[in-house]
């Protein structure tokens, strides 16, 4: 099982036994629900916007330890982010794990311990649901987002 | 390690699938995924590919060497699945692309032209998706209702609930032998009698039913019996519809085409007699042959040897995983066979399932297909061991010292 340190990193772990900013925020000002039907991982993702600036992360679900890792790790690196840098650490993040082609030249800092997913393809959209989610919570979005 | 089946040669049985020389992250494969597909034994590679080779054209009609031997093999091949199956005709054995396109040939030929608004069809709980799915379409096209059987907490039917739903408006039962998400061997000849005691037919999915115990279709008066090749040791994209003759003959063709047909003309097409009359296009010759050959491998073995070593490790596998603090066993029915589905506590299937492969084993993580049981059990997904004739003792202790070194990992 060794050979898989580098997907289950110690850090992953970690976040998947104590996920950060578990849980729902009260009237949040953007909320949308993710869900992957292949494997049925299940994601609520909760902001706080004010002035242009994403105040607060939470998200709520249930999935596996890269879902549920990347969806803490993801909490945490887009609070106090305004919305435009938000959504270009989004778009990094998932070109920096969907893209094989490109070499990884995007700092990602702590997000990095998640790039290990992108040798076991079948796991890429676990570590992206979150992700996905918290775009379309950003964009005010109601409704589902399937990873499809 | 508990006792192992005394006159059952399971190293001999093994070294006839070549796939267990193939090495997995380093490992040798430790294959418990035979309940989604099984491996294909070397007389069933040899002979599809043999038949590619050496005897290959398409079937029926041909006047040429070539195709009359194809014919012949094809032809034989059903024979082989009537044997199997001890139904009475060849008549009544079509050849499908697996058990869940026989599903959807009784739905839309047998009974959506039987329902009207109102009528029920029964199914369970803890069917596969592919024996609930084409009711509710047959049920949106003719205004019948869906009825649910419910299962205990074990897994099991909930028997007085079946014969309580069993009513005048029934018009089919639908259930499965054994269940894909559970291993749960359902009452079959039970539930066939006490529905034709009310003239009701029974469609029985023996995906997991024919490769894992016998099955008579005669002795069990059974109307429709399905399964599919690949779960047997045959090819994928080959399956068997039994269906009795007299319920056969009453029904229109499922698909148009080919084969299927005496004679066409523009003013009146007259179909062909069973089982052609099912079988429109080009068949699948080659899955066909590869599946005959598997029938007879699975013969050569013995079905009831390989239900009685498949039984031995389940219990096996059920006494280990059960003494490992945070596992828990999703199906405990007292009949049981074939597979174990589990779920550990702290850590998501699909984890369990990944790590487990970095250790050469394969496993099943997910729903199966199978969601409602999923729901009944309040889990999103199951970690699901399936066994084959191959599979080993030694198999099951790596499974065990693997969820442990899990345990550990996430702990």
């Amino acid at each position: 099982m060794d050979n898989m340190r580098e997907l289950y990193q110690q850090v992953i772990l970690d976040h998947n036994k104590n996920p950060r900013n578990f849980g729902k925020i009260e009237s949040a000002d953007g909320f949308a629900h993710g869900n992957n039907p292949l494997c049925g991982d299940s994601i609520d993702v909760y902001l706080r916007i004010e002035n242009g600036i994403v105040e607060e992360v939470k998200f709520e679900g249930t999935g596996c330890a890269i879902c549920t890792s990347s969806a803490s790790m993801m909490t945490e690196a887009l609070t106090g982010k305004s919305e435009a840098d938000a959504e270009a650490l989004f778009a990094s993040f998932h070109h920096a794990l969907t893209d094989v082609t490109e070499a990884d030249d995007v700092p990602l800092g702590k997000l990095s311990v998640l790039m290990g997913v992108k040798d076991y393809p079948v796991r890429v959209k676990c570590a992206t649901l979150a992700w996905h989610t918290f775009e379309a919570a950003l964009k005010r979005v109601q409704g589902e987002i399937s990873t499809e | 390690m508990s006792e192992k089946s005394s006159t059952y040669d399971v190293e001999a049985v093994r070294s006839r699938f070549p796939i267990f020389e193939r090495v997995v992250h380093g490992k040798s494969l430790c294959y418990l995924d035979s309940g989604a597909s099984a491996q294909q034994p070397d007389v069933v590679i040899e002979a599809v590919s043999r038949l590619h080779r050496d005897q290959y054209a398409n079937v029926h009609r041909g006047v040429h060497t070539l195709s009359m031997e194809s014919t012949d093999l094809y032809d034989g091949a059903r024979e082989k699945v009537r044997a199997y199956l001890n139904a009475a005709s060849l008549k009544e054995i079509i050849f499908t692309r697996g058990a869940t396109e026989s599903v959807n040939l009784v739905a839309q030929s047998f009974a959506r032209n039987r329902l009207q608004a109102g009528d029920e069809i029964l199914i369970t709980h803890m069917e596969h998706h592919s024996n609930i799915v084409p009711w509710q379409l047959v049920c949106e096209q003719t205004g019948a209702v869906l009825k649910v059987v419910p299962i205990n907490d074990r897994g099991e039917l909930e028997m007085e609930a079946f014969h309580a739903l069993l009513n005048e408006r029934t018009r089919l039962v639908a259930m499965v032998h054994i269940s894909n998400a559970l291993g749960t061997v359902n009452p079959i000849a039970e539930v066939i009698e006490a529905a034709h005691k009310q003239d009701i037919p029974v469609l029985v999915d023996g995906a997991q039913g024919a490769p894992h115990t016998p099955v008579d279709v005669q002795a069990l008066d059974v109307d429709f019996y399905v399964f599919s090749g690949h779960k047997l040791y045959g090819p994928t994209g080959i399956g068997v519809l039994y269906g009795k003759e007299s319920l056969l003959e009453a029904m229109p063709p499922y698909q148009g085409g080919g084969d299927m047909i005496l004679s066409v003309r523009f003013e009146q097409t007259e179909y062909n007699a069973l089982p052609y009359r099912f079988e429109a296009g080009t068949p699948n010759i080659s899955g066909a042959v590869g599946l005959g050959c598997a029938i007879d491998f699975v013969n050569e073995v013995g079905v009831e040897a390989i239900a009685a070593h498949e039984a031995a490790l389940l219990a096996y596998a059920t006494e280990q995983l059960s003494a490992i603090e945070g596992v828990r066993l999703v199906g405990t029915a007292e009949n049981r066979a074939g597979l174990v589905s589990f779920v550990v506590e702290g850590v998501h299937p699909h984890d369990i399932g990944t790590l487990l492969d970095g250790e050469g084993i394969a496993i099943r993580a997910g729903h199966h297909c199978a969601q409602p049981v999923m729901e009944r059990f309040g889990v999103p997904a199951t970690a699901r061991a399936s066994f084959g004739m191959y599979s080993t003792f030694d198999e099951v202790d790596r499974l065990v010292v693997a969820i442990q070194k899990v345990i550990g990992m996430f702990s």
